[in-house]
């Protein structure tokens, strides 16, 4: 089959993003919309004084001005956080509330303070600048590593020292024992910076209130459609559900940035739902830069211990985390579950410790960007690593082999909680030797020594955790929902399939995935089926997009509804066939008798199911109707995973250093992952690419410089804050190996984010590696031709 | 201050009334309704926007639409010969040149302009001309791919 599992089938919904007919949020417009305009912080900490809306509510086209207080009166609620951290002592996280527009204190540049609706955006816009806030600055605390210092200011009076939480794994006795007995110690510090997701199209949504059914509509540009409605409408709104519809139709990318109930959304329907009208928002780029949630912001300090062989014994980390002025939604599960768990990376390191303290600062909050936790991990391990390789003078893939975990060690626990489900580490690594040829690389090196250029080669072997996770696990850990997915398949009476499926595409390409998974088990061409996300009244119920779980967790939940479609189908069959249903075989989208060529296509069965004139429907005699089906062929499935599912990698990276500039190009980059059984190997690549193109864009040229005075976001627009561009990036040499994932019925893991987890610590160790001889031992982020230029006569000195 | 422009686009005659600070932009998208032109950015950064004004590519953001007074204007909307792809699209179609879509009527508008300048562009050149779009999905792998497929298809015909 050509359009099954494993094929390279070109996308179901390119055609209507190539012509242009595209269908995102901003696209939309609602008869007698009106329009947003948000009064926004200037600075970074300051109480509220009196907010004169006199002059705006008089300005040309304005209907309607609110603030915070009308928020208070109306008693809406404040933005919720959908995953609490027990901290060591035992006490809960400190969780400030977090209203739509501020009340009586701002605590980042960009805080909501009033909202203006008018008949035009131009309107709205003019008349924000007309709103007089009086502000008084009070001192501000910016830098990660500031916040817990003696003095600081504080972000709120509930959390002293601008703790959050401070939060540990794994066993401080094992580890401290590991380096007592240490053959060699390894030390490293180092920043994580913190990032702009900047997701092409920026967040946008419409609210519509109808006054007369009660019906609350949100258009929005999100990630978890079903998510934003019950977060919004239960902790927010108190909207009830059967009231409020969320649509997200075509998402211009995510990246974590598009998951979140934001205040923006928020506050558009509760004006929408008072004034009973459609309102319409959409940021601008320095909105965004300001409002999106940012990644990152790890400040961490870690130790690794190393026998006489190079075997790993033990590993501390201590990490400091920016949560920005508020908790978002996922905020506190980033530094922790996300992210310390995964300190054991590939290897076998027995004694693992890790202290989160996670704080507060004046700046915009901090949620989960691409990778979420995970990049962080490697980032911190495969650096520390390859410096452990370096100053033992070890090959560092050779350190790597003599530490990973074996094959035949699957399922391993390891000694931070989890429990990694299957890999060939070794084999991965083998295969990116050879695509990098590394042996080739001395010979290189020299070659680029004769034309006056610097040659590093860089490591990194990333694994992550995707497809979260059993629910109960979860809530044990701290989750204010289920993890699963939701799936309904639907024959239609002629044949052909809608799926409706919980999670959301923003660029994935599920319409194919999805697709080619339900033709493969359901034998229907994929032209006859059809994938619909992205709202609320469609599918039943969903955690959308994020984390790399949509196939294994969403997928998986469609392979479920298949089955019982298949169960169900089997019984028709054998009803028109007269047959016993276990005589029955599946076989290329034929039910047929065993051993004879009786058979009949599964479309025929689905006419059968919608015109059951043959069928064994209901006698009403409950002796006749054991064995009486219902009419119709849908069915509906939840997928509640056994475990997370773990995509891991090798990444060897080459770079080619100018010593006069210290303009770092990449030169050549291999990715060989393992992301389980592969469904379409063109999409995959395709997240491979562009996962490595963002976490090359950590390595090199991305990173939110905020003023530690002002508070003001230095790098607020696409002129200021580097993304990576066409001649940034080489073509990229991928590849593969494939051990399936036992905890799933598709054997699959996430391929969204690994590329970015394993990028960024490739590219710095090969800068690392290319400036030996100049002493240089560690780079900070991003290698900015200024840092390596600096790092190269530094390390001359 | 209003004023009245007259401009074809994608073969269409029209007179368009609108504020003096109207970007052609704002024109395209809100006053014709041709929303597969996006806007990506506030800085003429991103070329979500980029259409073709008297057949060469420019980043409809830039321009206030007053300045398109005559012009002749092919957006995303007016590329494809009715059903019949243009190559680049079909291009990056076959490549998988795309993945949320958004920056993509810009990009294909741009590579257009592209091999009509430099019908036989090499890696570096593609990528240097591609500096003014920025894609967040792709990595750009595939869109280069997308333009090399492209150049190879139309050389050949």
């Amino acid at each position: 089959m050509t359009t099954g599992i494993g094929a390279r089938v070109l996308r179901k919904e390119d055609r209507r993003f190539i012509t242009g007919n595209g269908n995102y949020v901003d696209d939309i417009n609602v008869n007698g919309q009106y329009y947003a305009a948000f009064v926004r912080s200037p600075h970074p900490h300051a109480e509220i004084g009196s907010v004169d809306i006199a002059g705006a509510k008089a300005s040309d086209g304005v209907i309607e001005v609110l603030t915070g207080a009308e928020v208070a009166a109306d008693e809406i609620g404040g933005l919720p956080v959908g995953w609490g951290i027990t901290q060591t002592n035992g006490e809960p996280m400190v969780e400030p509330a977090w209203p739509i527009l501020a009340q009586g204190r701002v605590r980042f540049v960009g805080d909501a303070v009033a909202v203006v609706i008018a008949k035009s955006i131009d309107a709205a816009r003019d008349a924000a600048e007309m709103v007089n806030v009086s502000y008084t600055p009070i001192p501000a605390v910016i830098a990660t590593e500031d916040a817990p210092k003696d003095g600081a200011p504080q972000v709120w009076d509930e959390a002293p020292g601008n703790t959050s939480f401070d939060w540990e794994i794994g066993d401080k006795a094992a580890a401290d024992q590991a380096f007592e007995g240490a053959h060699h110690v390894t030390k490293l510090e180092l920043v994580n910076q913190r990032l702009v997701p900047n997701a092409m199209e920026p967040r946008a949504a419409i609210a519509e209130f109808n006054s007369v059914s009660g019906d609350l509509t949100l258009h929005a540009t999100a990630q978890a459609p079903h998510a934003i409605r019950l977060l919004l409408g239960a902790f927010v709104l108190q909207q009830p559900e059967h009231k409020f519809r969320v649509i997200s139709p075509d998402v211009g990318g995510g990246f974590g940035s598009k998951i979140y109930p934001y205040a923006e959304y928020a506050v558009l329907c509760w004006a929408a739902r008072r004034m009973g009208c459609a309102i319409k928002w959409t940021a601008d780029r320095s909105e965004s830069f300001i409002t999106d949630a940012h990644g990152r912001d790890h400040v961490s300090e870690a130790e690794l211990a190393l026998d006489a062989d190079g075997k790993f014994l033990g590993l501390r980390v201590n990490t400091v985390a920016n949560m920005g002025a508020y908790l978002s939604a996922f905020g506190p599960l980033v530094p922790t579950f996300l992210y310390a768990t995964l300190f054991a990376g590939q290897y076998t390191t027995p004694a693992i410790y890790a202290h989160v303290k996670a704080v507060f600062t004046n700046t915009t909050p901090v949620d989960a960007y691409r990778g979420a936790g995970r990049p962080e991990a490697t980032f911190l391990l495969e650096r520390i690593v390859e410096k452990a390789a370096k100053e033992t003078g070890i090959d560092p893939a050779d350190i790597r082999r003599r530490n990973f975990i074996q094959p035949d060690q699957f399922p391993y626990a390891t000694p931070v909680a989890l429990t990694y489900d299957s890999g060939e580490y070794g084999a991965t690594l083998d295969k990116a030797l050879a695509l990098a040829d590394y042996t080739g690389f001395a010979a290189r090196r020299d070659q680029s020594k004769t034309s006056g250029k610097l040659r590093g080669i860089g490591f990194s072997l990333p694994i992550e955790a995707t497809g979260a996770a059993p629910s109960a696990i979860a809530g044990q850990l701290g989750a204010r929902a289920g993890l699963y997915e939701s799936a309904e398949v639907r024959f239609n009476p002629t044949g052909s399939v809608t799926v409706f499926s919980g999670s959301h595409s923003h660029g994935q390409g599920h319409a194919t995935t999805f697709a080619q998974v339900v033709s493969d088990q359901l034998g229907v061409p994929i032209e006859n089926v059809e994938v619909v996300q992205g709202d609320t009244s469609n599918s039943q119920f969903g955690m959308g997009t994020y984390g790399s779980r949509s196939l294994s967790v969403g997928g998986s939940a469609i392979v479920r509804a298949c089955d019982k479609i298949l169960a169900k189908g089997r019984k028709i069959a054998a009803h028109i066939l007269e047959a016993s249903a276990d005589d029955i075989e599946f076989v290329d989208g034929n039910f047929q008798v065993k051993g004879t060529d009786k058979a009949m296509n599964i479309a025929e069965v689905a006419f059968a199911a919608y015109v059951p004139h043959n069928y064994p429907l209901p006698t009403g005699d409950p002796a006749q109707d054991e064995n009486a089906l219902e009419p119709g062929l849908n069915e509906q499935a939840f997928f509640d995973p056994l475990n997370f599912n773990f995509p891991n990698g090798a990444y060897i990276c080459e770079v080619e250093i100018d010593p006069d500039t210290g303009v770092v190009q990449i030169v050549d980059f291999s990715a060989v992952d393992d992301v389980g059984n592969i469904i379409n190997p063109m999409i995959v690549e395709g997240q491979v690419h562009g996962g490595i193109a963002q976490g090359v864009g950590q390595a090199l040229y991305e990173g939110a410089v905020y003023d530690k005075e002002t508070g003001q976001l230095l790098s607020g627009s696409m002129m200021d804050y580097t993304l990576p561009r066409a001649d940034n990036l080489p073509m990229i040499k991928t590849g593969t190996t494939e051990t399936p994932c036992p905890f799933n019925p598709l054997g699959v893991k996430g391929c969204g984010e690994i590329g970015t987890i394993g990028a960024t610590p490739a590219v710095i160790n090969a800068i690392i590696d290319a400036l030996g001889d100049y002493g240089v031992t560690d780079i900070s982020m991003p290698a900015t031709p200024e840092v390596v230029w600096r790092a190269m006569q530094e390390g001359r000195a | 201050m209003a004023v009245t422009v007259n401009l074809t686009v994608n073969g269409a005659q029209h007179t368009v009334e609108c504020e003096e600070r109207t970007l052609l932009v704002q024109l395209l998208r809100e006053h014709l309704g041709l929303t597969g032109t996006h806007v990506g950015c506030d800085t003429s950064q991103c070329g979500a926007c980029v259409v073709h004004v008297d057949g060469e590519s420019l980043k409809s953001c830039t321009m206030l639409a007053a300045q398109a007074e005559g012009a002749n204007i092919t957006t995303i909307e007016g590329l494809a010969n009715g059903d019949e792809l243009h190559p680049m699209q079909q291009a990056f179609h076959e490549n998988h040149g795309l993945q949320c879509g958004f920056c993509t009527p810009g990009m294909i508008m741009s590579s257009v302009d592209l091999l009509k300048n430099n019908p036989t562009p090499s890696e570096q050149e593609i990528r240097h001309w591609l500096e003014g779009n920025i894609c967040r999905c792709t990595g750009y792998h595939n869109i280069v791919k997308s333009i090399q497929a492209c150049a190879d298809k139309m050389k050949a015909a």
